[in-house]
């Protein structure tokens, strides 16, 4: 059903490389990049037409690791959907459980203690240190910083990963949030040692900086590159850092104030060129802003119940109605759609995904640039693909 | 920002006679939203991202909706049915009709420049079978473009006006569509080790002839 | 000057490599298996039904079978058949008992969802995670004599929580059997003299001088 020029069929995965004569241009080459590259933040392909190495025509293709979570959903329960939630942007398992918990608690009604509330802004920004910690590695690593900026990033990441390990049982897959509040408490103990890691990282970011920042080969490759204007990147449903990199102004925890956000100041960094250095920077300035909220809600956290006492957990039924609740995730607007008849799975589970939605752009960004600043305009828009293709 | 039924009526103070209808929202979400006939869809849509007032800029999220067809009891219904489904209060059933499915196509619509939203529009189908054909609002907001091609891919509803309308996620030889409530997934789609329950006569089938015995069941 | 943030670089690189040869922080690699890290209490990896002494694993097991952990697991990886007979259990009740109960290892996602909705707390999670197999089918598939494993290994794996269990379990076995007393208290209670023939006889139970105290 192809409409434009492209050919209908994609061609076979793998290294091929075609070329294909265009009376204008000379010889085109088309290159599938993908989907098994190391580059390409995981099974994701981008067949590219170049002339010369100048991109003319850059398709992204996905799919690869397509589950069908919205009709798992629809099969499951809705207790049983949250360990699927985890799956969807495997990096980030806390936002996207307490966006789906935000969901089911707006489509029934639930309240949420207090002391949930800022377990779930404590879990939730380091969740956005861990995503923009291993977004800053991988941005270099693919810009071809062979593992040193990588693994800089993962050992202050494994702290993190540990704080989680140690409250929900598991790194990654963490299936914390539940309807109504937190699935276990933090124990002082716990909150000590985020406490002192809160206060590590500031350092950490100190000689990250200073590792990278100032680097000549880094402002070289990224400065300039990819350029993303505002207007397009509203148009283009475009959420999350590579929005504010361009200098729009559109942070869900300021806008929407959900949660206990409202109760923390801090600020919004924007960029002003909106290409891929800005979206490093940003996401840079963002994780400082992260210290701030956290040590500021591990300092008054409140003591009480962290799970709501009259909350079902197993058997649980939302009343006929629908709702769409988005958060601020690391990587933008992450946001579910659920529509319930009162039974206990929903009828219709939708994710709103923010790296499909950001790949809007990829084709728009990568134009005119040569084939190497595919992969670091790639690196920088943030993609995951559990979260792409679901 | 305004409410459902004030957007209602500017769009139909703009589009005389145009097909608008509040679709009410039962449960504490509250989010109603505007169903619209497919025919003005996309000048109404864009009356409604330009609009000072409004400056609807940023389409968050393009969902479809499969709906089958479904017994209602015949009661005053407003002409658009309730999605949500929820029964005819009091009804005693005497009279039911076969209300005929249809999918649905579902966009939630926020402000980056005023800051507001949901305002929530629905386009519906005529059928599941033939008329299956809408207006695409890619032209309107670009961030329709992938979702579309997903609601395309997985649902089967014709965007018209689409710029590139394939499918996104299964490969483009891919029959049928799996986010239908009557797709059947082939018996060995997904390999079970352990098959039990219903899943077990269906992977039975796949056997080679001289396999052993399954797990007891 | 051109090439400073190079060697700024430079410079962290070289603190970072010096460094590992004497600091711990800068060096973070466990040489696994010589060294092994040690797991937090909450780590959680795949199921294991609790029997409550070592000696009987299967006579012992908390389970009676309910199918409620089958029915919430997400990816039903669960496969449990009732016995047809019953036998006493850890408190001499008689209960049925899971003549098979199978966990795919290779499907658990470690969710421990099974564990959350457990109302008999007879289903927790292990820590095992160095379960390789050489056969993919069988080898990963564990049943209850696999799975089955004492409480004092769950004191072992995760001291706070199957302190809190036990502490539970205890106050369930005091307050039902307080309710068994005062029922057999009432039903020892002499019977009324035989009254007004017009009216019912009255049940034992409700002759007692108090209600028996609500269940757990």
């Amino acid at each position: 059903m192809s409409v434009s020029g492209f050919p209908a069929a994609t061609p076979a995965p793998g290294p091929t490389v075609r070329s294909v004569r265009d009376e204008l241009h000379g010889d085109l080459l088309e290159v599938s990049m993908g989907p098994h590259h190391p580059s390409t933040h995981g099974v994701f392909r981008m067949v590219a037409t170049l002339d010369g190495e100048t991109v003319t025509r850059l398709k992204p293709v996905f799919g690869y690791l397509h589950r069908n979570h919205e009709k798992i959903g629809e099969n499951t329960t809705y207790l049983s959907s949250m360990p699927y939630t985890d799956r969807l942007d495997y990096l980030c398992s806390m936002t996207n459980n307490w966006a789906y918990a935000l969901a089911v608690e707006r489509l029934s009604g639930q309240a949420v203690p207090e002391r949930a509330e800022y377990l779930r802004v404590i879990l939730a920004e380091l969740t956005r240190l861990l995503n923009h910690t291993c977004l800053a590695g991988f941005l270099l690593q693919d810009s071809g910083a062979s593992g040193t900026p990588l693994m800089y990033a993962f050992r202050e990441r494994e702290k993190i990963l540990d704080l989680f390990e140690s409250l929900s049982g598991s790194r990654m897959m963490c299936n914390f949030q539940r309807f109504g509040g937190c699935r276990t408490d933090a124990t002082p103990a716990w909150l000590g040692a985020a406490g002192a890691l809160a206060d590590g990282y500031g350092r950490f970011l100190d000689e990250f900086e200073e590792l990278l920042t100032g680097n000549e080969i880094l402002m070289a490759r990224t400065q300039g590159v990819g350029r993303l204007p505002a207007a397009l990147a509203v148009s283009a449903g475009v959420t999350g850092p590579v929005l504010r990199a361009s200098g729009v102004d559109y942070d869900l925890r300021k806008v929407d104030g959900y949660g206990a956000y409202p109760r923390f100041a801090f600020r919004v960094p924007l960029g002003a060129h909106g290409d891929v250095y800005d979206r490093y920077m940003v996401r840079v300035l963002e994780m400082r802003e992260s210290i701030g909220i956290l040590r500021e809600a591990l300092r008054t956290i409140p003591d009480g119940p962290v799970m709501d006492p009259k909350a079902k957990i197993r058997g649980f039924r939302a009343k006929p109605g629908e709702v769409y609740s988005r958060i601020e995730g690391p990587k933008g607007e992450i946001g579910f759609y659920l529509i319930s008849e009162g039974g206990p799975n929903p009828y219709r589970y939708r994710v709103r995904p923010p790296s499909l939605i950001n790949l809007t752009i990829l084709e728009d960004l990568c134009l005119g640039h040569t084939i190497a600043d595919t992969v670091v305009i790639l690196g920088s828009i943030d993609i995951v693909l559990g979260e792409v293709d679901r | 920002m305004e409410t459902a039924e004030e957007i209602r009526d500017r769009i139909l103070a703009r589009f005389p006679g145009a097909a608008v209808a509040v679709v009410a929202n039962p449960g504490p979400g509250a989010q109603h939203s505007l169903l619209l006939g497919a025919a003005q869809a996309a000048e109404i849509a864009r009356f409604l991202r330009d609009d000072p007032g409004l400056r609807l800029d940023f389409c968050s999220n393009v969902t479809g909706v499969d709906w089958l067809d479904r017994e209602v009891a015949e009661a005053a219904r407003p002409a658009a049915p309730d999605p949500a489904g929820a029964p005819a209060k009091g009804a005693e059933a005497k009279a039911t009709r076969l209300q005929p499915g249809f999918l649905e196509v579902v966009y939630h619509l926020y402000s980056v420049a005023l800051k507001h939203g949901p305002v929530v529009l629905r386009l519906r189908t005529g059928n599941r079978k033939d008329e299956v054909t809408l207006p695409s609002l890619t032209p309107i907001w670009r961030s329709c473009e992938f979702q579309e091609r997903e609601v395309f891919d997985l649902f089967g509803v014709t965007f018209a006006g689409h710029p590139d309308l394939r499918r996104i996620l299964m490969w483009d030889e891919f029959k049928d569509h799996p986010m239908r409530k009557d797709y059947v997934e082939p018996d060995d789609y997904e390999w079970e080790p352990t098959p039990h329950g219903d899943l077990l006569p269906k992977a039975r089938r796949h056997y080679p002839a001289a396999a052993k015995e399954a797990p007891a069941p | 000057m051109l090439g400073t943030g190079l060697l700024q670089g430079l410079r962290v690189t070289a603190r970072n490599l010096l460094g590992s040869f004497h600091d711990p922080k800068r060096f973070v690699t466990t040489q696994y298996p010589e060294e092994r890290t040690k797991l937090p209490e909450a780590y959680r990896n795949f199921p294991f039904l609790v029997s409550e002494s070592a000696e009987d694993p299967m006579g012992t097991l908390r389970c009676v079978a309910c199918q409620i952990c089958e029915k919430e697991c997400p990816p039903q990886c669960i496969y449990i058949e009732k016995s047809r007979d019953k036998k006493p259990d850890a408190n001499g009740k008689m209960q049925i008992y899971p003549a098979v109960f199978d966990i795919d290892t290779s499907v658990c996602m470690s969710c421990q969802i099974c564990v959350e909705v457990c109302p008999f707390d007879a289903i927790e999670m292990d820590q095992v995670f160095e379960l390789a197999a050489t056969n993919r089918f069988e080898g990963l598939l564990l049943d209850r004599h696999a799975l089955a494993k004492p409480n004092s290994y769950f004191h072992g794996i995760h001291p706070t929580e199957a302190a809190a269990v036990d502490a539970r379990l205890a106050a369930a076995r005091r307050a039902s059997e307080e309710k068994a007393r005062a029922a057999a208290a009432a039903k020892a209670a002499p019977k009324p003299a035989p009254a007004d023939p017009a009216k019912a006889p009255a049940a034992p139970g409700a002759e007692a001088p108090r209600p028996s105290p609500p269940g757990p």
